[in-house]
Parts: C-alpha cells; structure tokens; sequence
C-alpha cells in the first residue's frame, strides 16, 4: 500500500472511531440534563439516582470522545497537508471557532458538573450540564459546517495567483442547505442512538430488579426520545437526499447502483447480482422509491434519476479522463446499514416499551441479550451513514474542486504513516476494551441504592469530597 | 485594517494562545509528572489528581485552540510544521490520550479489586505528561531555530526527520520547557494542597527550580545571540524570565504560594513571548534555503477569513477567560488526603470486592 492508502486507512478508522463516542456524547449529555431537570422539579430521588447512574456511563464514553478528538484536530496538517494549504483558508475557521465557542464550553462546564455537586447551588449546578450539553451540540455544528464545505463548496473563490481557495463568505458556509441538513440529520441520528442507548441499559437493570422505580422511568424518556429522534431522522434524511441529489449527483446514483439514467427508479431493499451493476439477479424492490427520495415524484419525466454511466461520461467532459464513481458496493450497502439498523433501533425501543407495559417485567434470556446489544445497533448505522456520506464523495475530498490523492501530505512516506496507522489502531484497540469493560461494570453494578446529598455550606468547610479522582 | 496588520495580530493571539497552554497545561504536566514521587499512598496520590480533576480538560482546550487558530489564520504554516514533525507529534498525541484517559479512570478500579489497574495509569499519567512537556520544547526549540525547509511544487517543506529535530539546542529546550513545567506544577500543588503534599511540593520547586534556571539561561542565551531576529526586544523579555523565575522561587522558598504561582505563571509567559519575540517576522525559517522561509506575511490566510477571525476572538476569549477563571475560584479550597473519600476503593466495584 502507498501513503495515500494507508493515509486514508488512517483517515477512516481514526474518525469513524471518534465518531463512536460523539453521537452518545451529543444525545446522553443533553438526557441526563434533562433527568437532572425532572430531579430538580420534583424532587423524586428516582431521578437524581438516574441522573448519577446515567451522568457515570456518559463520562466514561466522553473521556474517549475528548481524547480522539485531540487527534482530529492534528491530523489534517499532519498526514493531509495538501488539501490543508488548499481549502485551510476556509475549513480552518470553522475549526477554530468550534475550540473556542464550544470546546472550552464543554470541557470547563463539565468540569464543574462532575465535581460540582456539592460546590454549586442545585439550580446553579444544574445549570452547568445544560452548558455542557449547549456545547456539544455547538461542536457539532462548527465541524459539520466544515465537513458541508467539503460536500458541497460554497462561499469561496479560487485565488488565481496562489490557486487555494479563499472564503468570501463566512455565512454561505455556515448556512448553505448542506450545513443545515446535515446538523440537523447528525443531532437526529445522535439522539435515536442515545435513546436506544439508554432503553437497553434501562430494560436490562429492570430484568435484573435493580432501581426498576427509575429505571422504568428512564425507559420511557429513552424509548420517547428514540422514536422521535427515528420519526426526524427520516425526514432531515428525506431533506438531505434531496440537496444530495442536486449538489452530488454520483453519490444517490452510487448509493441506489443506478446506472443507466431513468424514470420511476425502484429502491431495492436488497440486490443479488453481479458487482458491476450489469446484471440483477434477483431484488426485493420498492417500485419509484428511488426516485421518490431523490425528486419527490413516484413516476414520470420530474422522477428521472442520473445514471453513474452518464455522469461518468459528464464529469469526464467537464473535469477530464478519470473515474468519478465512487466504490458502488460500499456505497449502496453502507446506505441500507445506515437506514436499516437506524430502524432497527427503533423498533427495540417501540418493543420495549410494549414489554414492560403496565409493570410488567419480562425475564426472557434472548431479551436480556438483545438489550444489552442493543445500543451497537444504530452505533453501527450511524458509522455507516458516515461512510457512505465520504465514499460516496470520493474521488474527491473536496468535492468537485480536489480529489484525494492530491490532498494527502507529498513529505509523508508510507513508512512513517505505516507506523502511526499502527500505532493509533493498537491504541484504539487497547482503549475499546478497557472501555467497554468500564462500561459493563458500571451497568452491572446499576444506580445507586441510595444517595446523599451534601451542601455547598458543608463542604467548604472542609469535609470529605462527594467526588474526587 | 490592512492584510499586514491582521497578520500580525493572528501571529500576537496565536502567541497569547501558546501562553494560555504554557501556563495553564504547564502545570498539569509538572503535576503528572510529580505523582509518582509526590504521592506516597493511595490517599496522596488521588489528592494529587483530584487538584487536576475539574480544569485539566479545559486546560488542554487551549492547545486545540492554538492548533485550529494556526490553521484558520495561517494554513501554510499549520500544514508545514505538522506534516514535517509528524513523528515528534505522533508521540505528543499518544501522551495526551494515555494520560487524558488516565485521570478518568485510575480511580474507577480499587486497589484490592484490580491490583495493578492504578498503578498502569499512573505510569500512563506520568509519561504522558513527560514527554509532551520535553517535546514541546524541543519542537519549539527548532521553530525558533529553523528547520530545512526546501520548495517543493511551489510550498514550503520539510526534508528533515525526526533525528534531524533531536539536535542538542533543541534538546536543551526540551529540558527546560520540561524543567520549568515540573517546577511550575510543583508550585501549583504546593498551593492546592494542605499537609505533607504541600511541604514535598514546596521543596521540590525549590530543588528542580534551580536546576531549571541554570539551564534556562543557557538555553535563553544560546537563543538569544544565535537565533534572535529582535535582539533589542528579546533581551528585555529575557530579563523579564529570569526576574519572573527568581521572584517565583523567592516566593516559594517564603512560602508565599501564592505568589510564587503567579510569578511562575509570568515566566510561562514570558517564555512564549520571548519565544515568539525572537522568531517575528518569521513563522518557519528554514535553515537550508532563505525562499523556503515562511513568514507572518506570506504564510497568513486572507484579509476576509483573518477579519472575521478576529472578530471572534475579540467576542469569545473574553468570555473563556470568565467562566474558565471562575472554575479555578470554585474550586479554590486546599485539598488533603484526609478528604478522599475512601481511597483504596473504586468507584466501579461492588463493595463487596473491595473487601481488603
Ligand atoms: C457531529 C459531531 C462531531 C463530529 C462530526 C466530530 N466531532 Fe469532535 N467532538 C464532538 C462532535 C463532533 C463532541 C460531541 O462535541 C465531542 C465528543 C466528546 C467531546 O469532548 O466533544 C468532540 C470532541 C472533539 C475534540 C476534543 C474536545 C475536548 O477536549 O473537549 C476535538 C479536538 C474534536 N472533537 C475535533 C474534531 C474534528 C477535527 C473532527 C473532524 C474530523 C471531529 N471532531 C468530528
Ligand atoms: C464532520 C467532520 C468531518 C470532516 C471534516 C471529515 C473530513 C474528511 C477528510 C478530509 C477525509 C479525506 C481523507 C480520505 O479520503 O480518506 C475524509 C474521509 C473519510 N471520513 Fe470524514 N470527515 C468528517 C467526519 C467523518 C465522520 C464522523 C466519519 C465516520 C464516522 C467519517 C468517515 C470517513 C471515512 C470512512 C473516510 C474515508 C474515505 C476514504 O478514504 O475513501 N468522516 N473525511
Ligand atoms: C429514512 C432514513 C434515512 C435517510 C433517507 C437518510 C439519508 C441520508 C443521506 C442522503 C445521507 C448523505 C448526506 C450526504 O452525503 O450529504 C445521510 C448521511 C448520514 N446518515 Fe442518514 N438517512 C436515514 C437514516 C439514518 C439513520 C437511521 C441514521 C443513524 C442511525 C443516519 C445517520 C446518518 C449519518 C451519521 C450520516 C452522515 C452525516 C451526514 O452527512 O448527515 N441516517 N443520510
């Protein structure tokens, strides 16, 4: 492999990992919020238990969100410098802006949230999660208004004498429609993920009869948030395949395997042929979907959708000889994963709340399996939206403007990326386990039995700390 | 304001961002780096650690910030400098996550439960603050010194190694940013703590101070007469340093700790300045091909994005430095072994296990 492969290894696997934490990040710090919230308005202790049980798994799960992260923010001038001179001027400031509106908001409140409780006055204190969870939502936005520019560059000139692009419009790349779907898709997809989350760690404590009074509760927040999280997925989905269409053509034709322009395309839930495209074997077709998600017309001349053929024969009028499709298997099966495990999910929590209605318990073992997996499910399919999303875009990094080979870092040898690829995946590696471990433990042990609260009178008087490292 | 202003404005709050990170970050390694020897058991180290708990995130964001500022404000210079010390950075990112995961979950695990499970992360802790706090210095050593840098397709490059960045003068600032982050934490704890951490704090400032000051004025001469481009101004900030330092391990020695914080805290400071003083109207420069050398002109983004940036700045730092100032005012109380909540026992395991 050259250094442009293992480059783009190291690319995927080290942000896809990243990616595992962000999305319960998003939605698990803004939930325990909200638990925080009902604890503080009702003064139930069922939600402050939840509040502390849910508060521990997030931390756990933030810790190597933060730590990965670290590596994002470095990466591009290290292994992809090209592509940095090229678009800097422009993918820099969201970068930038995202480290100081959001991540010191995020980490500093944090900070004071986990070893705040018995520091802050409970409103003040509550105040603190809310501003963490701001800030992750915040962080979002930033690096996805970047990630937009790279699907669709808009508010920018090429500088002829230097030939990089240059911003002209700050608020084109905050506010173009790619930015906005995409945020709005993404924090979707954060919070169907995160509900899922906690209804499989919920039905699992309530199988295993432990704090079952709050664990009901969190529950249903979690299978509420889970369904409507699922219902705007959809449809920010529906938005996003839209402007897909419009602004990245190959990608839909890729993701579909459609490769002869046509009318009424049917949407095949799954496809047996040959890789090529040429021959369909046998489908399970959904007649017009295709055309429905990527025109809003079932049939007829508007329902027409662009054949990888015809935009590989345009593209190569326009930007000359080359292969503009992306790789069409990884493309069309990366975008079932995502939709299908995405549904998936939140069937679970539709079938959990249905299992434990009117306080029933279920005690069935595939049950417990299937709660305690549970949350690896729309995990998986956000991952694949993910890959789906930057294979469909490829051969470009920048699409339209820079393909990928051109971006990655010319001093680079495949040696030294060779050895960091190596080195960040054995680390990764180590940390999932640890992690998951953690994890497990903390779930087995459940929410507290019972839990004390000290006030912020006491403990400036030099008492024993409610938390510590 | 004109391209040329803006310029060196990003290149004065990239400084000021460095200066956040060294005085901020600067203790938490000197902490890290202390544990092991500072901490005698179990309670003493969790004290330790616990001093960092609440700001050492936050803390780090500061670096974040100086890398995305880079790239937003000088995308040439961000993609040189971190595409040519890949190695010596590949090395800074695994510290930083083995360490930034190590202050999370070393207590997670008690010591019957797990038996090696603390003393891992410690040693996790330990080196991940030692090496960054060595290898910062060294990569700002040979910033400040030049680097090769040749064109290649019309871009500045690097055509060293990672041998080529271990020269001596660049060793030698390794040792002192390492000697006066040590020293740095040391004064912090010693402010932070009660008790016998407190004394051992103290003490130890004093000792690794002193070295540190022998080899920072060796190392801030060598700079100065080899590789200053201001030399009026960077012998005054030179002065400053030492002032700074000698007045931080006065006040230590007096125990005035607070003090002594707040005059270590200016020599970080000063370092940076003096670091960034001597280096203007440079970013890079390379030491094979004068055409190679990247400035604060020719490297810096367009007058728009540098506009909108500092717009930006203006609004947001402040607002940083509020609620950041007000973290360190909340947890402001002195901490002592007598606090932790029962040391030996992880917060992830069932009471039952911990039976020891
Ligand atoms: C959709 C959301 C999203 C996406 C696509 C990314 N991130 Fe991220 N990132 C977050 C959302 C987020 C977050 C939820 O805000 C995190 C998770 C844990 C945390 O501290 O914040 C985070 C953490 C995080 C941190 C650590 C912050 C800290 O120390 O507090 C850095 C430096 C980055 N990210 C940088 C990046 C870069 C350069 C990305 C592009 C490849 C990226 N992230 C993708
Ligand atoms: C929103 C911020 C993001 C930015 C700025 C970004 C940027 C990039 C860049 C520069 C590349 C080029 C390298 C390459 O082609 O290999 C890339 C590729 C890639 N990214 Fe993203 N990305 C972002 C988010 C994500 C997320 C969240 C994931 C997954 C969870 C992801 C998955 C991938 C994968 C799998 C590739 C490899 C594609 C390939 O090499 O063919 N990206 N991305
Ligand atoms: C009917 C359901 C869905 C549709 C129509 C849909 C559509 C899309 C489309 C068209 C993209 C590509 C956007 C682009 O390339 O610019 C995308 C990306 C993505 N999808 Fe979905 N999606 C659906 C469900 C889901 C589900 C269930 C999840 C999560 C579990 C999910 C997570 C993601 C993620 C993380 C991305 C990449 C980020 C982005 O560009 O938004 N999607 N989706």
């Amino acid at each position: 492999m050259n250094a442009l492969d293992l480059a783009r290894w190291q690319f995927g696997i080290t942000t896809v990992y990243h990616f595992l934490f962000v999305p319960l990040t998003i939605g698990t710090s803004m939930l325990t919020a909200v638990m925080q919230t009902a604890w503080f308005r009702t003064g139930d202790e069922k939600w402050l238990k939840a509040t502390k049980f849910f508060g521990k798994l997030f931390l756990i799960n933030f810790a190597l969100g933060v730590v990965t992260g670290i590596v994002q923010e470095f990466q591009f001038g290290m292994a992809w410098s090209d592509y940095s001179r090229f678009v800097g001027d422009i993918f820099g400031a969201p970068l930038a802006v995202e480290a100081l509106a959001s991540f010191f908001l995020e980490s500093t409140f944090l900070g004071l949230w986990i070893f705040g409780w018995d520091r802050l006055p409970r409103g003040l204190h509550l105040a603190t999660i809310w501003a963490a969870a701001f800030g992750t939502m915040l962080s979002a936005y930033f690096i996805l208004a970047a990630n937009s520019f790279m699907q669709h560059p808009d508010g920018y000139v090429i500088n002829p004498v230097t030939k990089r692009a240059e911003l002209t419009s700050f608020g084109a790349v905050l506010t173009q429609n790619t930015t906005v779907a995409t945020f709005a898709h993404v924090i979707s997809s954060a919070f169907l993920v995160s509900g899922v989350a906690i209804v499989g760690v919920s039905l699992w404590l309530i199988m295993k009869g432990k704090s079952v009074d709050a664990m009901r509760s969190t529950l249903k927040l979690g299978a509420i948030v889970a369904i409507v999280a699922g219902l705007l997925v959809m449809y920010t989905g529906d938005v996003q395949a839209k402007i897909m269409v419009k602004q990245q053509p190959m990608k839909m034709a890729a993701a579909e395997a459609v490769y002869k322009t046509a009318e009424n395309v049917p949407f095949s839930l799954v496809t047996v042929g040959s890789l090529d495209g040429s021959e369909a074997y046998w489908a399970l077709d959904i007649p017009g979907l295709t055309s429905f998600l990527a025109t809003g017309s079932w049939t007829g001349p508007e329902s027409t959708v662009q054949g990888i053929n015809d935009l590989q024969a345009e593209y190569e009028k326009k930007f000359g000889p080359g292969n503009y499709a992306p790789y069409v298997p990884l493309a069309f099966w990366a975008f079932r994963a995502m939709i299908g495990l995405g549904g998936l999910g939140v069937l679970f929590a539709i079938f959990a709340l249905w299992i434990t209605r009117k306080g029933r318990v279920p005690s069935k073992a595939w049950i417990r399996l299937m709660s305690s997996i549970a949350l690896l499910v729309p995990l998986v399919g956000i991952s694949a939206g993910w890959i789906f999303t930057e294979m469909g875009r490829q051969p470009w990094i920048v699409y339209g403007l820079m393909k990928t080979e051109n971006g990655v870092s010319p001093t680079m040898s495949s040696f030294t990326v060779g050895l960091s690829l190596v080195v960040f995946t054995l680390l990764y590696g180590a940390l999932a386990v640890i992690e998951v471990g953690l994890l497990v433990r903390a779930v087995k042990i459940g929410p507290p039995e019972t839990v004390e609260l000290m006030d912020a009178d006491d403990a400036n008087n030099g008492q024993t700390l409610t938390f510590s490292y | 304001m004109t391209h040329d202003q803006l310029a060196i404005i990003w290149f004065v709050l990239i400084a000021v961002l460095w200066c956040g990170y060294f005085v901020l970050e600067g203790f938490d390694f000197g902490v890290g780096i202390l544990l092991p020897f500072i901490g005698k058991n179990e309670a003493e180290r969790r004290t330790v650690v616990s001093t960092l708990g609440p700001v050492w995130d936050g803390n780090e964001v500061w670096l974040l910030t100086a890398g995305g500022a880079t790239f937003a404000a000088f995308s040439l210079w961000y993609a040189t400098l971190f595409s040519g010390f890949y190695l010596a950075l590949l090395l800074i990112l695994v510290a930083l996550i083995i360490r930034g995961v190590a202050f999370e979950f070393r207590s997670k695990r008690g010591t019957a439960a797990a038996p090696n499970w603390r003393r891992n992360w410690d040693a996790a802790i330990f080196v991940g603050s030692f090496l960054p706090a060595l290898l910062w210095g060294v990569a700002f050593a040979n910033i400040v010194a030049g680097v090769p840098l040749e064109m290649q397709n019309g871009n500045s490059e690097f055509t060293g190694n990672l041998f080529t960045l271990l020269n001596p003068y660049a060793l030698l600032g390794g040792l002192v940013t390492l000697g006066l982050f040590t020293t740095h934490g040391a004064i912090f704890l010693a402010l932070k703590t009660e008790g016998d951490i407190r004394t051992r704090a103290n003490k130890l400032a004093g000792q690794i101070g002193l070295v540190t000051a022998v080899l920072a004025v060796a190392f801030g001469l060598w700079t100065q007469l080899a590789h200053s481009n201001n030399t009026a101004a960077s012998v005054v900030v030179l002065v400053l340093v030492v002032l700074a330092w000698v007045g931080a391990l006065g006040a230590n020695r007096m125990g005035r700790e607070g003090w002594a914080f707040i005059a270590s805290a200016a020599t970080m400071v000063f370092v940076v300045v003096f670091l960034f003083t001597c280096l203007y109207p440079n970013v890079m420069p390379s030491s094979t091909n004068a055409d190679a050398t990247l400035t604060v002109q020719n490297a810096a983004n367009s007058q728009y994005t540098l506009t909108i940036m500092t717009w930006v700045a203006v609004i947001l730092t402040p607002v940083v430095l509020v609620y950041q100032s007000w973290t360190y005012w909340v947890f402001r109380r002195r901490l002592s072994p007598s606090q932790i909540p029962d040391p030996e026992h992880g917060s992830l395991d069932l009471p039952h296990e911990v039976s020891a």
